[in-house]
């Protein structure tokens, strides 16, 4: 096992910058999600790690070696691609035992060891099938015993789970995270499934135009998303986000829009200095933090009732305002919600996000920045 | 299946019968004409001219006739010529070259690998009248290009057409095959999605490792059906004579170029047409063998 860093990557496509000037550290035994939207660069720079594609300028280290120019041969990594990339040609026991082959282990040697692995991942009784013998969900597993019966420094994922239907994705989500757990791998994990990189990492990397957003933990990237990009990118359905007009009076924050009320806040340091008396913000709320106003909340909004959806454990209460923003509250609750075409949704002061004009989060005083 | 037409059946066969005529009239009955004509001792001049007796096998027997097979310029001596022609020009030659040539453009660049697909097609487009000139040009004693370079780097020059016949015609239908063979499995390759090799590339294989248990495997069937149509062509190649005549001394006589000496040079008629027959019973050997491994590709696809 071994940590990664990136001195300043840039990758250029021609004119296209797909990573711009990227600097990053993956710690020993860190699984790091690259989370983004198609485009962002997140899989050119896991195929830069495992040397498929080689920075325009920068330097890559695994550990303490340069591999900036290496052959994917030398980096003593494993990678388990998005198509799976099995062998049609050989049965499963030649598939998953094929990195050693090409290191000349004996056949008896080489397939005890794939069985090995594939009994881990219980496969072990496919080994004689082919790969359009056994399910989609028994191929990603396949993938990732041949990326495991050798042993690497880093193991690199390019959406292994984008391929498997919503209830396999579950299962074999919860078992990487389960090995994870088990082996301590280096694993970088690209996707753009947002609750697969909350579920799996340890650090998240948001990407956005060849440039990461926020690196943090899941659970900061969440709590304290780093731009209006990111706070829209993770969590499900996406935080709200609304234009408002603040004001700097009698010591406290007033923020002003259409049917929409908020306490007077604290001034932060960080809001002071991206105000300057008037301006424009944006408040963010995720959806979770709002419920049904009763009359007597600090902060409301109100809105025509939208959509009023019912998903089992919870209700998604979306309702519309005059200027077509959406705002969507989950609910939990048993109960059926009988609900007016007008609709007032109500939120606490301490689930409150403030963003300044370009994005940025401004956070509270005390918050770590 | 309903079937639609756009024409009614009359006009439909109007519009094939000058096609379907001269098919007739230029294929289907010289076809079974020169099987008839093997059958008896035709010639150009004299009396069998006119009036050729039917002589039955003799002319196959002639041509298979013990005493004479391996003498140089009988039937015999030019088959096996053939297969040497077609084992060096077209299966390591062409083949094997190609596979080469194809392997080694998955891995550069895609300019440098667009610039070799057109100066492959270049070649492959040519006339064979105008190859069989440049290389004639090429290995001429006198004012050859080649001699030039062996003068040029200091080496004495080559007769190579007098002393190497049978390499120049190999190496000429090398030359004017293997960008047929390159394409094709270069397509083929291109056709394997690159996450297998990159794959392969991640677990530490080498190039030619990747060749042997993923890049061959999977184009198998383009490299049979490769064989068999380039297998097929070169037998029947006769451009060969254009460089060689089929000399010196039929070193460089095959088959077809042996046809045409005993049809048309030799004007006998019937032993001519007798080797046509036994050509085109070979061809039917390869025919039936390529549409055989062709249907079982095809069974394969659909299973």
């Amino acid at each position: 096992m071994a940590s990664i860093r990136f001195k300043g990557i840039t990758k250029k496509f021609g004119e296209f910058v797909a990573v711009s000037d990227l600097d990053l550290e993956m710690h020993d035994g860190e699984f790091v999600c690259l989370l983004g939207p198609s485009g962002c660069g997140k899989t050119t720079t896991l195929r830069m790690i495992a040397g498929l594609e080689t920075p325009t300028a920068g330097q890559l280290l695994i550990g303490d070696r340069d591999v900036t120019f290496l052959h994917p041969k030398d980096r003593k990594i494993s990678m388990v691609f998005q198509d799976y990339a099995l062998y049609p040609h050989m049965n499963l026991a030649d598939n998953i035992a094929y990195p050693l082959k090409v290191r000349g282990e004996a056949e008896a040697k080489r397939h005890a060891r794939a069985r090995e692995v594939a009994d881990v991942l219980k496969i072990g009784h496919l080994m004689e099938r082919m790969p359009s013998q056994i399910s989609g969900g028994q191929q990603q597993r396949t993938s990732l015993a041949r990326a495991l019966v050798y042993p690497s420094e880093v193991y690199l994922f390019d959406e292994p789970l984008s391929n498997l239907d919503a209830k396999l994705r579950l299962e074999a989500r919860g078992f990487l995270n389960h090995l994870q757990r088990d082996m301590g791998m280096t694993a970088v994990y690209v996707t753009h499934d947002q609750a697969e990189a909350m579920a799996l990492a340890t650090r998240v990397a948001v990407m956005d135009a060849g440039k990461v957003v926020q690196y943090a933990p899941p659970m900061e990237v969440y709590r304290r998303p780093a731009t209006t990009f990111v706070a829209n990118f993770v969590g499900s359905p996406p935080m709200n986000l609304l234009p408002v007009e603040a004001m700097i009076a009698d010591g406290a924050l007033h923020l002003k829009a259409d049917r929409v009320s908020v306490a007077p806040l604290p001034v932060s340091r960080a809001v002071a200095a991206a105000l300057k008396g008037n301006g424009k913000l944006t408040l963010g709320v995720r959806p979770e933090h709002l419920s049904i106003a009763r009359g007597g909340e600090a902060n409301a909004i109100t809105g025509q009732l939208f959509a009023n959806e019912n998903m089992g454990p919870e209700k998604l209460v979306t309702l519309e305002r005059d200027d077509a923003a959406r705002f969507t509250a989950r609910i939990f609750t048993d109960d059926v919600i009988a609900l007016d075409a007008t609709v007032t949704l109500g939120f606490s002061s301490e689930h409150i996000h403030l963003f300044d004009q370009a994005g940025a989060r401004l956070p509270m005083d005390g918050e770590p920045v | 299946m309903k079937s639609f037409s756009l024409l009614s059946r009359g006009t439909g066969v109007a519009f094939l019968a000058p096609a379907g005529l001269l098919i007739g009239a230029f294929v289907i009955a010289p076809f079974f004409w020169v099987i008839f004509v093997s059958f008896t001792n035709r010639s150009l001049l004299g009396r069998t001219a006119v009036d050729p007796d039917f002589v039955g096998l003799a002319n196959y027997f002639s041509l298979f006739d013990a005493a004479t097979f391996f003498t140089r310029g009988e039937f015999g001596s030019s088959l096996i010529l053939t297969i040497q022609f077609v084992l060096l020009s077209a299966v390591v030659g062409q083949a094997a070259l190609g596979m080469l040539l194809a392997w080694m453009l998955q891995s550069v660049p895609k300019s440098l690998k667009h610039v070799t697909e057109t100066v492959a097609i270049g070649a492959w487009i040519l006339p064979e009248v105008v190859i069989a000139f440049a290389w004639f040009a090429f290995l001429d004693y006198e004012n050859g290009t080649l001699n030039m370079i062996m003068e040029a780097l200091g080496f004495p020059p080559g007769d190579w057409l007098l002393s190497f016949p049978f390499w120049a015609i190999v190496v000429f239908n090398t030359w004017r095959g293997t960008a047929f063979s390159m394409m094709l499995f270069n397509s083929a390759f291109s056709s394997i999605p690159p996450s297998y090799f990159q794959a392969a590339d991640v677990a530490g294989a080498s190039s030619w490792q990747k060749f042997r248990d993923i890049g061959l495997p999977l184009i198998r069937g383009h490299v049979v059906t490769d064989l068999i149509l380039i297998t097929m062509w070169s037998f029947n190649v006769f451009t060969p004579f254009l460089l060689t005549s089929g000399g010196p001394s039929y070193r460089t006589e095959i088959l077809p170029i042996y046809t045409y000496r005993i049809a048309f040079r030799d004007f006998d008629f019937g032993k001519g047409a007798a080797v046509g027959v036994v050509v085109m019973l070979i061809n039917l050997v390869f025919a039936l063998f390529y549409l055989w491994v062709m249907r079982r590709r095809a069974k394969g696809v659909a299973a």
